[in-house]
C-alpha cells in the first residue's frame, strides 16, 4: 500500500530519467516535509529520487554579482558561509533560524523552495532579493516561480538547481515565529536591490509569499523603519489561525517590516 | 549520615536514565510477540453502521481483527469511574457506558472500534487502515456552554441533557448574605482552558497470556499497578487478582495521565488470549494527543464580596466542567473534591458556596493532570483576589495578607482542616527575594525600552498526600488511599524497601533510600527502592496527588519503626543490654554511653541465622506497613511572577519568577527543587503557551506540537526559589509534597503579571501572543471610547 523505492542518483540526467518514468516520484532534497509526510500516510510516492549525490548541485560560489546556491545546499551551510555572511548577511542570519540545528543541517535550499511552504523562510528570502531559480530546464525570476501554497512553476519532472541571488545593496529579514512550530508566522523580508526596493512577506499570505507593494513604496521614498511603520496593512488575503488571525498577522506584517528595516542598520 | 534527610544526594536512578539503560514498556520483547493496532473513529459523533473486517483479515501477517461486540461478548466490562459523586438532589451521577472498543456508537474522534493484532507493528497499522467501517454521522457537541443547552444532542441516553451531576458544596445563603453585606463584589468569569498532558514517554502495553497456567501479565505505563490489577480485575474482568500480574516498569512520566485504566490495556489483555500471542502496543505522539486523557476545561463565575475593610465576606461559584466523552476513572473527583474544597484558599471565608455542573461533549475524557482541581481553584481564587485589589485600589499583597489564615488547625466552609502553616512568612520571603519594593522602578525602566512591565502574585494551597481512606470513602472514593511499604534487611544488611508508590520521574529510588540510611546509619548504595511489580511488592494505590512523600514515605517509616524495634531487641539480647538503652549510630547498633555494639550487618545476620534470638522470636528482618493518612496534608507558598510586554506583538518574557513554598520537611532539596521547576514549566504552560483546540466538528486541531505549544526552555526564565517550614504535624516524617505546587500556584502569578501589565483583566489562558495583543488593542479601544 505504502510501497516506495529510494533511488540516489549520482546525476542530473539519472535523476530525471528517473521522474519521468516513474508513476509518481517524489524529489528528496533534505526530507523535512517529505519523510514525515509518508510515515503519516499522507503521501506514498513510488519513487523517492534523492538528488543529494548530484555532485553539481551543492555548494555556494559567486558569479558576477551574484550568488549561486547549489539546490542541495544545506541551510547550515548558507548561515555559515563566509560569502554569504559578507555578500548577503541578512540572507545568512535567514538561514540561521530556520528551525533547529538537526533541521539545518538535512533541510536544503533547493527543497526548501521547491515544497513552497506558505510559512517557510527562504521564499521571502527568494522573492525580496530578486531571485532567479535555476532549474534543469530552465531559470525563473522568484515572481514566476512560486505559484501559491505549496505549489509552484515546477513541472513533475523539471529539478531545482541552484538559485541565484543578486547582490543587494542592503537587506534584512525580521521572523515573528509561531510559538508551536516555529515556523513563520509573519517573515518580511527588506531589500534595496538594483532594480529598487523590494519587499517580501512570508507566513501571512493566503497564497504563500507575496510582495507588499504599500511597503516596498513607502520604503522607496524613505528606507526608514518609521516610514515602514507608517504603512496601513491590509489584513485582506491574510491567514487566520488558532495562532494568529488576518488582523494580527497584519499588524505582525507591520512590525516585522519595521524590525528587518532596522536590522538592516 | 552525609545521605540522608536533607542531603542533595544525587539521583540514583539517573545514571541509568542518562545513559540510556532505563527499560521502559516498550523495550520489553518477549517471544511470540504480536502487535496492535486501533482502528479509530474519524469522525466525533456517529452511530456505528459496520465494520467489514475482510481485507485486513486478508492481509499476509494480520493475526486477528477484532470488535467491541466479540469484547463484550466475552464478558469485558465497560470502563468505569471509581468516584461516586451525587447530585445535590441526591441522586447519583449519570456514567456512561464506555466500552474499551465501541460496539454501535462512537462519541470522539478517536474512539476505538476495532483492533488488529499482526506480526509487526507496521502492518498492524496496515491493517488497521483497511478495516472497513462504516458511520452514520451525528450532530456533534464540543463546547461546555453548549453541552447544557436546550436541545443539545444527546451524548448518553442516561444522561439527560449531557448532565453528569450537578452538585454543591457549601452553604449557599450564607453565600449570599455574605455577598450582600459586602462594601464591594468583584465578579468575574474565568476559563480553565483545556490542556493535553504530553508525558514524554507515551502509553504502552505489552499484555501475556499463558495459556497452561491461563495467568496474564502486564507491562504498562502506569503511574498505579496495583490500581491497574484491582480495576482490571474487578470490573473489566481480564482475570482475576491472582491469575493476573501487573508490572510498570520504569515510566516516562505521568503527571496524572497515566493513573487511569484506558481501552488498551484492557484491549490488549483480552487479544493475547484471544489470539494466543502477546500482544504490544505503543501509543504515538498523534494517538497521545488523540486519546490521553485530558485535563482541566472549566467554565466559572464568580462572586467575591469584601467589607470596607477588604476582608472577604462571601464566595460564590458557579463551575462547568466539561468530561469530554466518557467518565475516565477519577473524572469525578477532580471539579468536586479536589477543586472546589479548596476554594478558601489561605483566606479566612466565613461563607462559601460552590456549584459544580460536570457535562459531556464529544471530546477526549478529561480527569487529573498534574495538581487536578486544585489549579483551577487556585487560579480562580487568585485572579478574583488580584482583580479584587485592583478594584479596591489596594496592594494585592496587602490585601492578601488582611485575609491570610493565621490560625492553625484552621477549618474552612469547605470541608478542609489546614493542620499549618505560615502565610505571612511565605509572602515575606517571596516579597524579600522578589524585591517587590523595587518593582516601580523597574517598571519606569522597562518602559523607557518600550515594554510594559508588571508583577502578579499569587497565594495558593493545596491538599495533598492524598488520603484519609475513611474520609474519601465517606465521599464516594470507590478505593481506600492508603500505601503500603515492606522493608526487608537481608542477612548481609543491605536493605530493600517494597513501595506501593510508583517513582515516573520522582526521584523514589533516592529520597526512599535517603530516609532509610539516615534512620539505620547504612550507607545508601546499600538501599534498594523496589516498585512497580504486583508480583514482588505487597500491595500499593500509587503515585499521584502529591501523596509518595507525606502517605509512601510515612508506610516505610512505619515499616522501619518495626524493624528497628526488632534490631534493639535482638542486639539488647546480644549484647545483654536493656532494649531501651540501645542506639542505631555510626554503623553500628550498640549500648548508649559504652563500647557495646554490633555491626549492623551482624544484627541482620543474627536475625536469619537464628541461633541466638530471644526466646520466643521469629527468625527474620522484615516488616510491612500500611499507613493511612489521618488528614490531607496542605503546602502552600507564593509565587511572584513579573513579566514585560512588547505592545507591538504582544509578546510576553517572564523577566523574574520566585516561588516561596511551604513543603514542611524536604527529604531532598535537589529533587524538590526539580519537581518545583517542572511544575512550574508546567504551569507557564497553561498560562501562557498549551491548549486544546476542536474545531466544530469535533476535530482535533491541536493534534501535534506544530499546533500544540509545549513549553521549551527559551520560554522558561531562571526561578528564584525559597522554602519556608512548617512542619506537617499529621505524619512521622512531617511532609507536605511537591509534585504539584509549580503548576498550582504559577498560572494566576503568570496572568496577573500580564493584566497588570496591560491594564485590563480580561485576559485568558493560554496568553498567546495574539491573545494579549488582542487583550491591548480591546483595552485600547475601550479607553478610547471613554
Amino acid at each position: 500500500m505504502y510501497q516506495t523505492k529510494y533511488h540516489k542518483p549520482d546525476s542530473l540526467e539519472a535523476a530525471i530519467a528517473l521522474l519521468s518514468s516513474s508513476d509518481e516520484a517524489k524529489v528528496l532534497a533534505g526530507g523535512h516535509t517529505l519523510l514525515p509526510t509518508m510515515k503519516n500516510h499522507l503521501a506514498a510516492p513510488s519513487d523517492v529520487v534523492d538528488i543529494r549525490g548530484i555532485a553539481n548541485l551543492h555548494g555556494i560560489c559567486e558569479d558576477g554579482g551574484s550568488i549561486v546556491i547549489g539546490a542541495t545546499t544545506t541551510h547550515a551551510e548558507v548561515a555559515d558561509s563566509a560569502l554569504v555572511l559578507s555578500a548577503c548577511p541578512a540572507l545568512a542570519c535567514l538561514a540561521a533560524g530556520i528551525g533547529d540545528p538537526a533541521v539545518r543541517h538535512a533541510g536544503t535550499i533547493g527543497g526548501s523552495l521547491a515544497n513552497n511552504d506558505p510559512a517557510a523562510d527562504y521564499p521571502a528570502a527568494a522573492l525580496g532579493l530578486g531571485a532567479t531559480i535555476v532549474t534543469s530546464q530552465r531559470e525563473l525570476p522568484a515572481e514566476d516561480f512560486f505559484d501559491g501554497m505549496f505549489t509552484t512553476a515546477l513541472e513533475d519532472d523539471e529539478i531545482i538547481t541552484a538559485i541565484r541571488f543578486p547582490k543587494a545593496e542592503a537587506a534584512g529579514y525580521a521572523k515573528f515565529p509561531n510559538p508551536a512550530s516555529r515556523y513563520a508566522m509573519v517573515g518580511v523580508f527588506v531589500a534595496k536591490t538594483s532594480g529598487g526596493v523590494r519587499v517580501a512577506v512570508t507566513g501571512a499570505g493566503e497564497d504563500g509569499v507575496f510582495r507588499h507593494d504599500g511597503l516596498e513604496a513607502a520604503l522607496a521614498g524613505e528606507f526608514s523603519p518609521e516610514a515602514a511603520g507608517s504603512v496601513g496593512i491590509s489584513p485582506d488575503g491574510l491567514l487566520s489561525d488558532l495562532h494568529g488571525d488576518a488582523e494580527y498577522r497584519a499588524n505582525l506584517i507591520s512590525v516585522m517590516a519595521k524590525r528587518a528595516v532596522k536590522a538592516v542598520a | 549520615m552525609s545521605d540522608g534527610i536533607g542531603a542533595r544526594v544525587k539521583r540514583k536512578e539517573d545514571k541509568r536514565f542518562i545513559t540510556g539503560k532505563g527499560k521502559y514498556t516498550d523495550d520489553i520483547r518477549v517471544d511470540n510477540q504480536a502487535y496492535a493496532a486501533f482502528v479509530r473513529s474519524p469522525h466525533a459523533h456517529a452511530k456505528v453502521v459496520s465494520i467489514d473486517a475482510s481485507g485486513a483479515e486478508a492481509m499476509e501477517g494480520v493475526l486477528a481483527v477484532l470488535n467491541g461486540a466479540q469484547l463484550t461478548g466475552d464478558g469485558i466490562g465497560n470502563i468505569i469511574c471509581g468516584w461516586a459523586v451525587t447530585s445535590k438532589d441526591g441522586s447519583p451521577m449519570n456514567m456512561g457506558a464506555w466500552s474499551a472498543l465501541a460496539t454501535e456508537h462512537v462519541r470522539y474522534a478517536g474512539d476505538a472500534v476495532a483492533v488488529v493484532i499482526a506480526e509487526s507493528q507496521s502492518l498492524a497499522r496496515l491493517a488497521a487502515e483497511a478495516v472497513e467501517v462504516e458511520y452514520e454521522e451525528l450532530p456533534v457537541l464540543v463546547s461546555t456552554l453548549d453541552a447544557l443547552a436546550d436541545g443539545a444532542v444527546q451524548i448518553h441516553e442516561n444522561a439527560p441533557g449531557n448532565l453528569i451531576y450537578d452538585w454543591e458544596i457549601g452553604d449557599a445563603a450564607a453565600a449570599d448574605a455574605g455577598l450582600a453585606a459586602a462594601a464591594h463584589v468583584t465578579e468575574m468569569e474565568i476559563t480553565n482552558n483545556r490542556l493535553s498532558p504530553n508525558p514524554m514517554e507515551p502509553r504502552s502495553a505489552l499484555a501475556i497470556h499463558d495459556e497452561a497456567e491461563d495467568h496474564y501479565t502486564l507491562y504498562t505505563t502506569s503511574q498505579n499497578p496495583h490500581v491497574a490489577r484491582l480495576v482490571l480485575s474487578a470490573f473489566y474482568n481480564v482475570a482475576p487478582e491472582h491469575k493476573l500480574r501487573v508490572i510498570a516498569p520504569d515510566v516516562g512520566g505521568g503527571f496524572g495521565s497515566k493513573i487511569y485504566i484506558y481501552p488498551e490495556e484492557i484491549t490488549c489483555l483480552w487479544a493475547s488470549m484471544k489470539t494466543g500471542r502477546s500482544v504490544k502496543w505503543t501509543s504515538d505522539r498523534s494517538e497521545a494527543f488523540l486519546t490521553d486523557a485530558h485535563g482541566r476545561d472549566h467554565i466559572s463565575t464568580a462572586k467575591m464580596g469584601f467589607d470596607a475593610e477588604g476582608r472577604i465576606t462571601g464566595l460564590k461559584v458557579d463551575t462547568i466542567a466539561n468530561f469530554g466523552a466518557y467518565m475516565s476513572l477519577f473524572s469525578s473527583a477532580v471539579p468536586t473534591y479536589l477543586y472546589a474544597t479548596l476554594l478558601s484558599g489561605q483566606y479566612n471565608i466565613a461563607n462559601i458556596h460552590a456549584n459544580v455542573r460536570a457535562v459531556y461533549t464529544n471530546t477526549v475524557p478529561v480527569d487529573a493532570y498534574r495538581g487536578a482541581g486544585r489549579p483551577e481553584a487556585c487560579y480562580l481564587v487568585e485572579r478574583m483576589m488580584e482583580t479584587a485589589a485592583r478594584e479596591l485600589g489596594k496592594d494585592p499583597a496587602e490585601l492578601r495578607r488582611i485575609n491570610f489564615i493565621q490560625e492553625f488547625p484552621h477549618e474552612t466552609p469547605v470541608i478542609m482542616t489546614y493542620d499549618a502553616g505560615d502565610f505571612d512568612g511565605n509572602m515575606d520571603k517571596a516579597q524579600a527575594a522578589a524585591d517587590t519594593a523595587g518593582f516601580p522602578a523597574r517598571k519606569a525602566e522597562a518602559a523607557a525600552r518600550g515594554k510594559l512591565r508588571g508583577i502578579g502574585y499569587s497565594a495558593y494551597i493545596e491538599a495533598c498526600g492524598i488520603a484519609p481512606s475513611a474520609a474519601v470513602g465517606s465521599l464516594g472514593a470507590g478505593v481506600g488511599l492508603w500505601e503500603s511499604a515492606e522493608v526487608r534487611v537481608n542477612p548481609v544488611g543491605t536493605v530493600e524497601i517494597l513501595t506501593g508508590s510508583h517513582s515516573h520521574g520522582q526521584g523514589h529510588e533516592t529520597t526512599f533510600a535517603q530516609i532509610v540510611a539516615e534512620r539505620f546509619s547504612i550507607p545508601i548504595e546499600n538501599v534498594q527502592v523496589v516498585h512497580g511489580d504486583t508480583d514482588k511488592v505487597q500491595f500499593g494505590m500509587g503515585t499521584y496527588g502529591s501523596r509518595s512523600g507525606a502517605v509512601g514515605m510515612s508506610a516505610i517509616v512505619k515499616a522501619m519503626d518495626k524493624v528497628e524495634a526488632k534490631v534493639k531487641k535482638i542486639a539488647a539480647h546480644t549484647l545483654e543490654a536493656s532494649e531501651e538503652d540501645i542506639v542505631i549510630e555510626g554503623g553500628e547498633v550498640k549500648v548508649a554511653g559504652t563500647d557495646k555494639a554490633m555491626a549492623w550487618h551482624e544484627v541482620g545476620l543474627a536475625a536469619y541465622l537464628a541461633h541466638n534470638l530471644p526466646e520466643g522470636m521469629e527468625p527474620g528482618l522484615k516488616e510491612g506497613a500500611f499507613y493511612d493518612p489521618v488528614n490531607f496534608t496542605f503546602p502552600a507558598g507564593v509565587y511572584i511572577a513579573e513579566v514585560e510586554v512588547d505592545p507591538e506583538t504582544g509578546v510576553t518574557e517572564i523577566v523574574q519568577f520566585t516561588a516561596a513554598d511551604d513543603f514542611g520537611t524536604i527529604i531532598n532539596p535537589m529533587i524538590v527543587e526539580g519537581q518545583v521547576h517542572g511544575g512550574i514549566a508546567q504551569g507557564v504552560g497553561q498560562a501562557m503557551l498549551e491548549g486544546v483546540h476542536y474545531d466544530q466538528d469535533g476535530q482535533l486541531l491541536t493534534g501535534s506540537y506544530m499546533d500544540y505549544t509545549m513549553p521549551r526552555a527559551d520560554d522558561l526564565p531562571s526561578y528564584t526559589l525559597e522554602h519556608n517550614t512548617t512542619v506537617c504535624p499529621n505524619n512521622p516524617l512531617g511532609m507536605k509534597g511537591c509534585g504539584e505546587a509549580g503548576a498550582i500556584g504559577t498560572p494566576p502569578a503568570i496572568i496577573n503579571a500580564i493584566t497588570d501589565a496591560i491594564g485590563t483583566n480580561d485576559l485568558a489562558m493560554p496568553a498567546t501572543p495574539h491573545a494579549v495583543w488582542r487583550a491591548l488593542q480591546a483595552a485600547s479601544v475601550a479607553t478610547a471610547a471613554e
